[in-house]
């Protein structure tokens, strides 16, 4: 047999150690790697966290050196001798309540589960949640008022961000000058948005020169439009009449409007919001205001309800 | 019988089989490609059912000429007009292969609804296969979807306009609809953003799904097997094995040979011959 054959070194072994040799069942190791987890995330965080985890990682990692020569520094007495053998009859008497491979297998799952979490999570979170943060819009200094003459619409188009390129930031509304109202200047700011789809609307007017102007918000451009009747959209032939209702096709609402303020004397286009209809015209209208929603959303009446939640 | 091959020729069958054998033993590979090209086909299959085929290698001219495109494409609105003229324009066949993504863009999906207006007229979807025609029609949507992104990287009025138009028709989903809109805008307008997003989208997530897809889609087909058209005999129910050793792969194809029973008198065997 091949146990017969002395194999050097094999005599000085004490007996019982050509048996495989397993440490008993402790904790410690799992206390260890907590600390150590946590002294990593302290190195980013905290450094007293850090120094907790370096503490906690420290003492198990004694504990566990104590509980592992625990056996070489006081050699146990001969082990007990070996039960009897089980019949199969034992066996399956007494199944084992809960084998080793089931707490493996529920540990490995468990713990993929915890690390597929901590990766996706945040990688999900990055990809989605920008889109519905930070939506504020900046405000446009559209230049003195001097360039808007009183009962005329003026097309202004101009940069709706600082940090957008032209090739997206460019916009455009339809201001007019209602005079003043209760010793206050009244300005008509329609969007020229379409609230179908989203197209741009075209003022039914005669247009006349373009002039440019710069402002604090860059480069601005004022056409002046005389005798404007509506506006008009080229996609899906949306109608508005001059206060920016809705007269014909799919539009489900009047054009969105932007409130306004001036500031040294100039007109300042501030934050934009959606309008269900205009009662009344110019200066005497009255309107009521809704959270800026998007084109093809009601605002009034029974499909309002469509849309519980504006993000 | 078996006529005696000449040395020369038993060495180069070795040649040409001695890799083969090396890859077969170790991988498998060889008989695996076997079994998914030289199937049995029912007799009376025709052109129809190369529809599908026609889908696939559309899809694959998709794949290829995008990933060539996206080498000189640059999704930033300031250059990415540019960089598309700069490839129709400036590059040596770049007008050839943008064209081929562009054109071949409508092919692909003019296949795709060729393909189901067959497998529908055809009965295919019926049992068992139901379940791949549902995966064609996610699928189809896919690449729908994989149209409705492309179409806004050229970056040219049509391309902002009708995407503008497009996210505003999702947008309005009752409940969901505002978050689908921010979604795929990446915001409350369209801008830098969006061109990025839908870029990624178009190039990396939605081919990887359509990739997955139509690997799923090829199992269901190499497992079921292909129908036989309504008016063969087969589908009359002639000839048809009903345990086989895989019943399902051989009771719909004809492994039998014709001439048993005639046209006149049909014969419909129970439980094989």
């Amino acid at each position: 047999m091949a146990d017969d054959i002395e194999r050097p070194g094999e005599g000085t072994e004490p007996e019982g150690a050509a048996e495989p040799h397993l440490p008993g069942p402790t904790i410690w190791p799992f206390a260890f790697a907590a600390g150590i987890a946590l002294l990593l995330v302290g190195l980013i965080i905290n450094w007293m966290l850090a120094a907790i985890g370096a503490v906690i990682a420290l003492v198990f990692a004694f504990l566990w050196i104590r509980e592992a020569t625990r056996e070489v520094r006081h050699p146990v007495a001969a082990p007990p001798p070996p039960p009897e053998p089980m019949t199969e009859e034992d066996v399956e008497e007494e199944p084992e309540r809960y084998p080793r491979s089931v707490f493996l297998e529920l540990s490995t799952l468990g713990i993929g589960a915890a690390i597929g979490g901590l990766v996706t999570v945040p990688a999900l979170g990055f990809m989605i949640a920008p889109a519905f943060v930070g939506q504020e819009t900046d405000e446009v200094d559209l230049g003195p008022l001097a360039n808007f003459p009183e009962q005329q619409y003026v097309v202004a188009q101009f940069n709706s961000a600082k940090d957008e390129p032209p090739e997206v930031g460019r916009r455009a509304a339809f201001v007019r000058n209602n005079g003043v109202k209760n010793e206050m200047p009244s300005f008509t700011i329609i969007s020229n948005r379409c609230a179908h789809v989203g197209c741009p609307t075209q003022p039914q007017g005669l247009p006349g020169k373009a002039k440019q102007i710069k402002t604090t918000s860059g480069q601005v451009t004022l056409t002046e439009v005389a005798s404007v009747s509506g506006f008009q959209c080229p996609c899906h032939g949306g109608a508005y009449d001059a206060e920016g209702n809705r007269v014909a096709g799919p539009p489900v609402r009047a054009l969105d409007r932007y409130e306004f303020l001036i500031r040294n004397g100039n007109l300042v286009l501030a934050k934009p919001y959606s309008v269900g209809e205009v009662v009344g015209t110019g200066k005497n209208a009255k309107i009521k205001a809704y959270k800026q929603q998007d084109p093809g959303q009601h605002v009034d009446g029974p499909e309002q309800y469509f849309y519980p939640i504006i993000p | 019988m078996a006529r005696t091959k000449s040395k020369r020729r038993q060495q180069l069958e070795q040649m040409v089989m001695m890799p083969l054998d090396w890859l077969e033993e170790r991988s498998g590979l060889v008989g695996a490609t076997k079994y998914f090209l030289f199937r049995k086909v029912p007799a009376e299959t025709n052109w129809f059912h190369t529809l599908g085929s026609a889908t696939l290698t559309a899809f694959l001219v998709q794949a290829v000429t995008g990933v060539i495109l996206a080498m000189y494409y640059k999704p930033s609105p300031e250059e990415a007009y540019a960089s598309i003229q700069h490839i129709t324009n400036d590059l040596t066949l770049g007008w050839l292969v943008r064209g081929m993504h562009r054109w071949g863009a409508s092919v692909f999906i003019i296949l795709l609804f060729l393909h189901m207006g067959r497998v529908f007229l055809f009965g295919a979807y019926k049992y068992p296969r139901e379940l791949n025609w549902l995966i064609g029609a996610i699928l189809l949507v896919t690449a729908l979807f994989e149209g409705l992104t492309g179409y806004l990287l050229p970056w040219d009025q049509t391309a902002y306009w009708a995407t503008v138009v497009a996210i505003n028709i999702n947008a309005n989903a009752p409940i969901l609809g505002p978050f689908i809109g921010d979604f795929l805008r990446g915001g409350a307008e369209i801008g830098n953003e969006t061109l990025a997003r839908f870029y990624s989208l178009h190039m990396l997530v939605i081919p990887g799904g359509l990739f997955a897809l139509i690997g799923l889609h090829l199992y269901l087909v190499i497992r079921l097997g292909v129908t036989a058209p309504p008016w063969s005999r087969a589908a009359a129910g002639y000839d048809f094995v009903e345990n086989g050793s895989r019943p399902m792969r051989e009771g719909l194809v004809d492994p039998r040979p014709r001439g048993h029973g005639s046209m006149g008198t049909p014969v419909r065997t129970e439980g094989g011959s």
